[in-house]
Order: C-alpha cells, then sequence, then structure tokens
C-alpha cells in the first residue's frame, strides 16, 4: 500500500472515532432517553425484550418502531402494518437524498452508503447536517458511520436492559418518560425544519391525527398523514403562490 | 424454533426492516439527482411530515400505560408550557423539553399520581 493510502485509513479512524463521541452529545441523550421511554411502553404492552431489541436494530427509526407496535397490539395483518410504517418512512428518503451529498466523496462506494443509510433517522439526521460541514469532506463518512452505528447499537443494548428496570421505577417516571417521545419528536421537527410546508403540516397534521382517529381509527395515520399533509401542501402552496403573484 | 415463534419476527422484517430501509435506500440512489426545490418533493415534505405530527398527537391525547389515567389537559398543557419555554428561549430544544417535563410531572404529583 502506498502512503496516501496509509493516511487515509489513519484519517478514516480518527474521524470514526470522533463520530462516536457523539454519543454523549445533547440529541444523542435525549434519543437514549426516549428509547428508556419506548422500553417503557413496550414492557407495559408486553412485547418480549427479544423482539424490542430486535426491532431497534433492524428498524431503528422511532416513530417507525411506535407505528410498529401499534399495528402488531391491534392484530393487524401484516400487509397493511407494512402499508402503515412504510407511509410513516417516506419522508427518510427526502431525508437521505439530502445527506448523501453532504458525506460523500467522489470515491465513496454507493454499496456502502446503502449499508450506513439503514442508520439515518431524525437524530442521526440531524447531528450530520448540523455538523458535518465541520469535518473534512474525506473523513464526513466516517465520522458519520462512527456516530450512527455506535447510536443504533448503545440503543439496541439500552432497550435490552431499560426493559427489565422500568418495572421498578415509579409510575411518575414511566409517565415522565413515556410523554418525553412526544415533546421530542415534536421540537426536534421544528428545530430541523428547513422549508415552510413543514410547519403547516406540523400543525395540520397534530389535528387531523386526533381527527380520523375519531373518525376511522384503524387507518388514523395513514389517512392523517396522505390527506393532511395534502392540505398543508395544498394551502401553502396557494398562500406561497398568492404571495408571489402580490409581489411586484 | 416453530413458525408460531418465528411469525413476529418474519412480521418485524416484512412490515419493519423493509418497510423502512426501501425509502432509505431510494435515498441513496436519488442522491444528488432528486430536485429538491420540485413540488412533488414538496408535497412528498408535507405528507412525511403529517404522519409523524400525527403520531405525536396519538401519543399525546391517546397515550397508554401510566399516562393513560392523567387528565388531557395536564397532558395539552405541559406541552403549551414547553413550546412557550422554547420560543422564549430562541428555539432551544433543551429549554422546551425541560419545561414540559416539569410541567407534566408537578400537575402529576399535584395530582397524587
Amino acid at each position: 500500500m502506498d502512503a496516501e493510502a496509509t493516511i487515509d485509513e489513519q484519517t478514516s479512524r480518527y474521524w470514526f472515532v470522533q463520530g462516536m463521541r457523539g454519543l454523549w452529545s445533547l440529541p444523542a441523550i435525549i434519543l437514549m432517553l426516549s428509547f428508556v421511554g419506548f422500553a417503557a411502553f413496550t414492557a407495559e404492552v408486553g412485547i418480549p425484550v427479544e423482539q424490542v431489541m430486535f426491532m431497534t436494530g433492524v428498524v431503528w427509526a422511532l416513530p417507525a418502531k411506535v407505528i410498529l407496535v401499534g399495528t402488531m397490539l391491534s392484530g393487524a395483518n401484516l400487509l397493511t402494518a407494512f402499508i402503515a410504517v412504510t407511509l410513516s418512512s417516506v419522508r427518510m428518503m427526502p431525508m437521505v437524498a439530502a445527506l448523501v451529498p453532504e458525506i460523500r466523496t467522489r470515491k465513496t462506494p454507493t454499496w456502502l452508503l446503502l449499508i450506513l443509510s439503514h442508520f439515518v433517522a431524525i437524530t442521526a439526521w440531524v447531528f450530520a447536517m448540523e455538523r458535518a460541514h465541520q469535518v473534512p469532506r474525506s473523513g464526513r463518512v466516517a465520522y458519520f458511520a462512527g456516530f450512527s452505528t455506535t447510536l443504533t447499537l448503545a440503543n439496541v443494548l439500552l432497550v435490552g436492559v431499560a426493559y427489565f428496570l422500568v418495572a421498578q421505577f415509579p409510575p411518575i417516571v414511566g409517565a415522565c418518560l413515556f410523554f418525553l417521545t412526544p415533546v421530542y419528536f415534536l421540537s426536534s421537527i421544528w428545530v430541523s425544519a428547513r422549508h415552510r410546508v413543514i410547519y403547516w403540516a406540523l400543525g395540520v397534521g397534530l389535528v387531523s391525527g386526533v381527527f380520523f382517529h375519531e373518525v376511522a381509527p384503524e387507518f388514523d395515520i395513514l389517512l392523517a398523514g396522505v390527506i393532511g399533509g395534502t392540505l398543508a401542501w395544498a394551502a401553502e402552496r396557494h398562500w406561497r403562490l398568492r404571495q408571489a403573484g402580490s409581489a411586484p | 424454533m416453530t413458525i408460531d415463534a418465528l411469525w413476529p419476527y418474519v412480521f418485524i422484517v416484512v412490515a419493519g426492516w423493509l418497510a423502512t430501509d426501501i425509502w432509505r435506500w431510494l435515498g441513496v440512489l436519488a442522491g444528488n439527482r432528486i430536485d429538491e426545490n420540485s413540488e412533488m418533493m414538496n408535497w412528498v415534505r408535507a405528507v412525511a411530515t403529517a404522519l409523524v405530527a400525527a403520531v405525536i398527537a396519538k401519543l399525546i391525547v391517546y397515550p397508554t400505560g401510566e399516562l393513560e389515567t392523567s387528565p388531557l389537559w395536564l397532558r395539552v398543557g405541559a406541552i403549551a408550557i414547553g413550546a412557550a419555554a422554547f420560543f422564549a428561549f430562541r428555539r432551544n430544544q433543551l429549554a422546551g423539553i425541560v419545561a414540559a417535563m416539569a410541567a407534566l410531572a408537578v400537575g402529576l404529583l399535584a395530582l397524587g399520581a
């Protein structure tokens, strides 16, 4: 191997470790507390711990897992569950598509990005989009890999441990941890939003989530997403075009 | 392992893993080529956000477990206090979260939970 390749490898190792240290950043700590809450939730409803750890590793995104558990509890069939979860994860596509150009170099193989994309979820995405530009481009893939794989593995182990501890928590702690998940998601969406339509969709989605739960509880999330999201998009677009039209 | 014991894992792999990773893979393939500013992308963003918002609303309005017996006004009030702190501290995520959680904890204690 020539000297350049050796330096590349050293750089990668350095940035991988720097990424791993992101486990002690605020977003990672909040996410871990949310996962303790998720462990409490699954323990409460009686999903076996092996399945909870397995889904933490293979699904990873917390909203998708909450929906998946919901469909498992309601006894939904596989197709219904697949549709509900997949619709909640459509946002992964634009998230990953926005992240990839930030971290890749011309030499980064696509297979590596396909593997690493599995570790993208709200927290890893916000973390990477905020900090990647502080890392030299040649170290970014290693930095993201170090952070995201460590975060996922730590949370798989964490839910496995927390699952058995939460039963001994006083009820008020369990209640607060459960509440942390919606509070964390709500604030994360707001701080990571880069387009105005996100705020509109957030507001309309909150209201239509409750509305469709009252009207059609089996399909509430799906309907709230497609109908509420389309309404928010159309309204924001109408408003945007009128603004543009009234401008001189 | 019997089919019955394996079934939950098949369910998680198909309805969980495949259902989420398809979009991540498509995101990689779209990569640079996707037009970030297209109207289609705006619609996708809106639907994706509304879906997550619906999940959030359900967690707040129809909680399970320990929160199930708490009054709705306390949960919505805690969110409102959290939002007020979030904006008062110039969109500080930690301030919003701490305020919302503190409001909920105080409320639950006051109600004797």
